[in-house]
């Protein structure tokens, strides 16, 4: 399938998707209610079938947090970076992939740990890579820790 | 009088143990907590961040020329590898024309890399499963690819040959010389490795079999490289996303269907052959020009995100760059090909012994500081 059938697939099921081609992928972005119902249908429609996320990550904007999705299919040879918007940077939320995407569960666990994102019914959310009683979230902008971090 | 011997005296409970963070066969500090019945693994929990430095968080404040240091400390073993994934991406946001000849350059030590941690992985699998002339042999080799890599860059591991733009210095006159005389040898040499391991009997009782990895899984745990294509995943990005110089070299992709131990073994030791194959079709082949494109001395990209992925050694690598038009990035994700290999270490050590849980993990190729960046 090519970037505009992807675009009509994800439009039809979520209107408000906002689309951008991007120097390689098409960027899609929607609301982070609606990811858990549109990954599934991602994975598991044969037209499109996108089985293999090879990259999940945060970033944190000024408004607002982002979780990027970077899906493959094997069968079609097709990307697609899916973007979700958290409108709540203080207290961020999303429905958790991992029981569409094995891989992401140790994703989610380091989005977590480094961004303070919530992944909701995740089996298993914990502190990955920092000590269990870190305070904050060091990937945040807003991040200080005035001992180790060396100001330019 | 004898005491009767209840059946409730002989119940089996389950317990923990810690594997590592001091273990040798985890390859550096990684801590594994074993759920145990008996000796049968019934759970591999992984515990990380012994060596996090935060390098996402670093290159926030680092230009760009100065991000591709900081890779080579991630996977060393494919730090040739990592520092190309940088500079692609941030050629390809530049949209930076690269001259033919960095291009196979690139290709060549790319490979000579790959080579050396292939050859290092087998000498370390060997001696995990308790062989130690192995790594004896795989060090011996793997000095003559380090001689060249010094006499080319200075450095044996840390290299920082590539810069956005091309190459820190252009090759050593030797180079090519070098580099055919070691093919010349590794050829007689690596029929060796399958006399001493990938035939032996020991061995192969304690890998054929172990630590299954169906195709179905490899794809959702996001398993990658070697150990994603011995069970049927064709993953390899030189192939489907060809970079640099692979689309004009022809080799095979290296598929198995079996998915045990023994299967990702014997693919890496062909990909080794696949590789001396590349670097003969490039070796006399290096075009003329220059080694290095100019560019500014601080790189300012502009406003928009480029993703670059690459083929390590250890399989997929990823460099994802959001920039807002400053000379730092915004925000910049690597992709490390252990993080998403070891997430399926629980799933293939279930039911194993320990003993075969090493034998896994050789055959993963963890790399630590790779997984905790």
């Amino acid at each position: 399938m090519d970037n505009e059938g992807i675009k009509k697939f994800i439009l039809d099921r979520v209107p408000e998707a906002e689309c951008v081609e991007g120097s390689q992928f098409l960027q899609v972005t929607i609301p982070s209610e609606k990811i858990f119902p549109l990954a599934g249908e991602l994975k598991s429609n044969e037209s499109t079938s996108f089985d293999f996320l090879f990259c999940l990550t945060a970033v944190d904007w000024p408004d607002h947090m982002q979780v990027v999705y970077h899906l493959k299919s094997t069968a079609h040879n097709h990307q697609l970076a899916l973007k979700c918007k958290i409108a709540s940077r203080e207290n961020p939320e999303i429905e958790t992939v991992c029981h569409i995407w094995r891989t992401a569960e140790l994703h989610e666990r380091e989005a977590y740990d480094l961004f303070g994102i919530k992944f909701l019914n995740h089996p298993d959310l914990r502190r990955l890579l920092l000590t269990d009683d870190w305070e904050g979230y060091p990937m945040r902008k807003d991040y200080d820790d005035p001992i180790n971090m060396i100001e330019y | 009088m004898e005491e009767v011997i209840q059946d409730k005296d002989l119940e089996s409970k389950e317990y923990f143990i810690n594997m590592g963070p001091q273990h040798p066969s985890t390859h550096g500090v990684l801590r594994l907590v074993l759920s145990l019945d008996g000796e049968i693994i019934r759970k591999v929990e992984p515990h990380l961040g012994f060596i996090h430095r935060s390098i996402e968080k670093m290159c926030e404040h680092d230009v760009y020329n100065q991000i591709v240091h900081l890779t080579d400390r991630m996977d060393y073993l494919s730090c040739h590898i990592n520092n190309e994934a940088v500079c692609l991406c941030v050629e390809q946001a530049l949209q930076l024309e690269i001259p033919d000849r960095i291009k196979v350059i690139r290709t060549i030590i790319g490979e000579l890399t790959r080579l050396s941690s292939h050859q290092l992985w087998w000498g370390v699998m060997g001696m995990d499963l308790g062989a130690i002339t192995s790594f004896l042999y795989g060090f011996r080799d793997r000095e003559m690819i380090t001689d060249i890599f010094e006499e080319t860059c200075g450095a044996r591991l840390t290299m920082n040959y590539n810069l956005p733009g091309g190459l820190m210095f252009d090759i050593h006159p030797n180079f090519q010389k070098r580099t055919k005389d070691f093919i010349a040898h590794f050829k007689k040499k690596l029929p060796e490795y399958d006399t001493l391991l990938s035939n032996n009997v020991i061995f192969r009782q304690r890998t054929k079999g172990i630590g299954y990895l169906s195709k179905e899984d490899a794809i959702s745990y996001g398993v990658t490289g070697p150990t994603a294509r011995a069970s049927g995943f064709s993953c390899d990005v030189r192939k489907h996303h060809p970079y640099s110089g692979y689309d004009k070299v022809q080799f095979k992709e290296i598929l198995d269907t079996e998915g045990d131990c023994y299967a990702r073994y014997k693919c890496r030791i062909a990909e080794m052959w696949e590789s001396m194959s590349i670097i003969e079709q490039l070796i006399d082949n290096i075009p003329e020009g220059p080694h290095k494109v100019p560019t500014k001395a601080v790189i300012k990209l502009p406003k928009g995100e480029w993703y670059q992925k690459v083929e390590t050694a250890r399989g997929e690598f990823g460099v994802y760059i959001i920039s807002e038009g400053q000379k730092s990035p915004y925000r910049l994700k690597f992709r490390s090909p252990g993080f998403s290999n070891l997430s399926a270490l629980d799933h293939m050590a279930r039911g194993c012994k320990i003993a075969d849980l090493v034998a896994i993990m050789s055959t993963l190729d963890l790399v630590i500081p790779d997984i905790d960046r």
